[in-house]
């Protein structure tokens, strides 16, 4: 169980430890699991109705499968938390907050004013994602907010 | 051309005021150079032998005058009054101060520029046909599609930390002047048996170590899925492609690994997926794309005729300008390529005068091409002396497009950290070598790299050139009989290398083989498909003694 220094949600946190991939499909009461990169985020998917905790862990943040894993979930329909654990920093908030992540525990602490910053770096995106923002495409044909 | 707004602008000034922050956190020692390093890449910027290197975006090599004058603008005032036009239709600056480099890309983007993912694991600035809404033998002008494509890989969450590097390129016609098939994804727009529009997708080629010729995965993808079945095959090479070995990760490798059949099965499997979320702008933003790419207000009645009295001109008629579309025009290329230069390289002044000229005879507009020379799409012909005359005072009036000359080459290793060799002193001699010979030899493309990582596109030349580092001594290896055209083809390493003034008499001997065997009109690259290699090793290799001898059958 990692803490956050950052959370968009208002529920209470989980407060199981996140089990590995592998032990999760046997542990039948587990409710927070732990994603490696090497992990396939659709194993979950059979089980996402009684997850309430998603760890998806950066070993480096270079390797970018975490992203895809992220909204491979959030396509899904999961809506529990989805955290992003590991070498997180600043400069990766933005993308991550738009593939789906709502919490954050870096392993170094992030300073908060450069973290705020971040979270709202760019005024629009290009691309729908999992974030739900309307992409410019569709601010300029309309049906845009 | 296209024209930014208020989107895409606010857009580039986010990214400039974000990469100013983020030099800014560096110079602080809040950002570790490591952590520092993909963020540079992705805005251009690469630490180099001597200096940082800036790589300007040119989307799809088009540009403006406005745009070209500004390019010459930063040359002066930034770097050391040239720039370096690449093989990826794009100009790099070799004298970056890193400081300097947040004000560049103010610059850049007052004249809706900017150097977003020239670097880095992620979509790169997408390239595509020089003679893109000119050419007469393409189906549909691919920039609008390449423009569609290039906003939807701007800042795309998923993408930006990728196995390895990423390239598209968009083409519309049969006839491939962008060496489509060597590109991680390879667009080729195609019309189906009812006239719609849709895309060929080629998967998995590439240059480098591992050179490979991209396989089709699918001959029709609606053009109403373009977005959706690019980002179906990003998901499977993010998810998938090799992060255990750089050398590996590109997804020509994940593809080859897999098979072109199973490969092609996952992406249709998350393509799937992907329509089910509506992730694909809507065709009104194609149409609003395409509204700027509509052409020029040509001349209906411009004339067909030339005046070819000039032999020096007349010859630059017939080596540099291509088939307009429209009747009394003519695209002209400027070759960057004089001879002993510096292949790709121009002066700010020729930049800006380059500039003046696209506004003065070509609806003011100009394009980067992949062989690092630049081009003038719409030209009337009742002009074309004119133009020529301006270009030639420049020393920018050579008529050697497609010929030995006309070498491509990477900056090597007098700029790049990667570099293994030189590149340039060895077109340089080249050039210089056969500069009376262009005529004799035909078109013969000559390609040089600096190292494995092939930016000079070797595998692709008609004669290609590596550079290598052979127990700490340059060494350069011969390969023949590549092509990135339509009939793309990989060369082949003839054999042992040759030292930089051995490799200048290597290439002596194999055009010596080919003037030797040439039947009827044949280039150098068709004798080389007939007769094979071993007639050109026989001549390189050949005891010293025996090295006149040309084959008996000449």
């Amino acid at each position: 169980m990692v803490e956050p220094q950052f959370r968009f949600r208002d529920d209470e946190p989980a407060a199981d430890p996140a089990v590995t991939v592998d032990n999760f499909g046997e542990q039948t009461n587990a409710a927070a699991v732990r994603l490696e990169p090497g992990d396939d985020a659709r194993d979950l998917l059979p089980y996402l109705d009684r997850i309430r905790l998603v760890e998806v862990n950066f070993p480096a943040f270079t390797d970018g499968r975490g992203y895809s894993a992220a909204r491979i979930l959030r396509e899904a329909g999961y809506t529990g938390e989805l955290r992003a654990v590991g070498d997180v920093l600043i400069d990766q908030l933005f993308a991550m907050r738009r593939c789906g992540f709502d919490s954050f525990a870096p392993d170094a602490a992030l300073d908060p004013t450069h973290a705020e910053a971040a979270f709202k770096v760019f005024p629009e995106v290009y691309q729908p994602a999992a974030d739900g923002r309307n992409p410019i495409w569709k601010l300029r044909h309309g049906g845009g907010n | 051309m296209y024209k930014y707004d208020q989107y895409d602008q606010a857009m580039v000034d986010a990214r400039v005021a974000q990469f100013r922050d983020q030099v800014q956190r560096r110079v602080e020692g809040h950002i570790t150079e490591d952590q520092f390093k993909p963020i540079r890449l992705q805005n251009g910027l690469y630490l180099q032998l001597h200096a940082y290197m800036l790589r300007v975006a040119i989307p799809y090599g088009t540009l403006n005058s406005r745009q070209m004058r500004m390019l010459g603008d930063i040359a002066d005032k930034y770097d050391r009054g040239y720039g370096h036009f690449t093989t990826r239709q794009n100009i790099q600056y070799n004298w970056i101060k890193l400081a300097e480099a947040p004000d560049i890309l103010a610059d850049l983007a007052t004249v809706e520029m900017h150097a977003i993912q020239t670097s880095g694991n992620c979509i790169r600035n997408i390239s595509a046909d020089h003679y893109a809404g000119a050419a007469a033998d393409e189906i549909v002008d691919p920039r609008p599609y390449a423009e569609l494509l290039r906003q939807w890989s701007s800042f795309h969450p998923e993408f930006l930390a990728l196995p390895r590097k990423f390239k598209i390129c968009v083409i519309a016609s049969q006839t491939d002047r962008a060496a489509m098939k060597l590109h991680d994804i390879g667009i080729r727009l195609v019309k189906n048996d009812a006239g719609e529009i849709g895309a060929a997708f080629y998967v998995g080629g590439g240059m480098g170590r591992t050179p490979m010729i991209a396989p089709c995965i699918r001959e029709f993808v609606p053009i109403d899925q373009l977005v959706t079945y690019s980002e179906a095959c990003l998901r499977v090479y993010n998810r998938y492609g090799r992060r255990d070995n750089k050398f590996k990760a590109r997804i020509k490798i994940l593809v080859h690994e897999l098979g072109k059949e199973e490969y092609t099965r996952q992406v249709e499997e998350e393509f799937a997926h992907l329509q089910t979320l509506n992730i694909e702008p809507p065709l009104a933003e194609l149409e609003r794309i395409k509204a700027h790419f509509t052409d020029p207000p040509f001349d209906a009645g411009a004339s067909d005729e030339l005046d070819l009295s000039d032999p020096d001109f007349a010859l630059w008629v017939e080596r540099n300008c291509h088939a307009h579309k429209q009747p009394g025009y003519i695209s002209a290329t400027v070759s960057l390529k004089p001879v002993g230069g510096i292949p790709g390289d121009a002066s700010a002044d020729q930049i800006r005068l380059m500039a003046d000229l696209a506004r003065d005879y070509s609806f003011d507009e100009c394009r980067v091409t992949h062989a690092q020379n630049i081009v003038y799409p719409h030209v009337r012909k009742a002009d074309l002396y004119a133009l020529w005359q301006k270009l030639d005072e420049a020393n920018l009036g050579i008529a050697n497009l497609d010929r030995i000359g006309d070498i491509i080459a990477c900056p090597g290793l007098d700029y790049c950290s990667l570099a293994n060799a030189r590149s340039i002193p060895v077109a340089q001699k080249i050039s210089e070598n056969f500069a009376t010979r262009e005529e004799e030899i035909g078109e013969l493309k000559l390609k040089i790299s600096g190292c494995i990582n092939a930016c000079g596109h070797h595998h692709a030349g008609h004669i290609g050139i590596l550079g290598v580092d052979r127990k700490g001594v340059e060494n350069y290896q011969l390969l023949l009989g590549g092509c990135e055209g339509d009939d793309t083809s990989l060369g082949q390493i003839t054999g042992p290398g040759f030292d930089e003034d051995g490799i200048v008499g290597a290439v002596e001997k194999a055009t010596d083989v080919y003037l030797a065997n040439r039947q009827g009109g044949e280039r150098f690259l068709d004798t080389y498909r007939r007769i094979g290699m071993a007639p050109f090793k026989e001549a390189l290799y050949a005891p010293k003694n025996e090295i006149k001898g040309e084959p008996a059958n000449g």
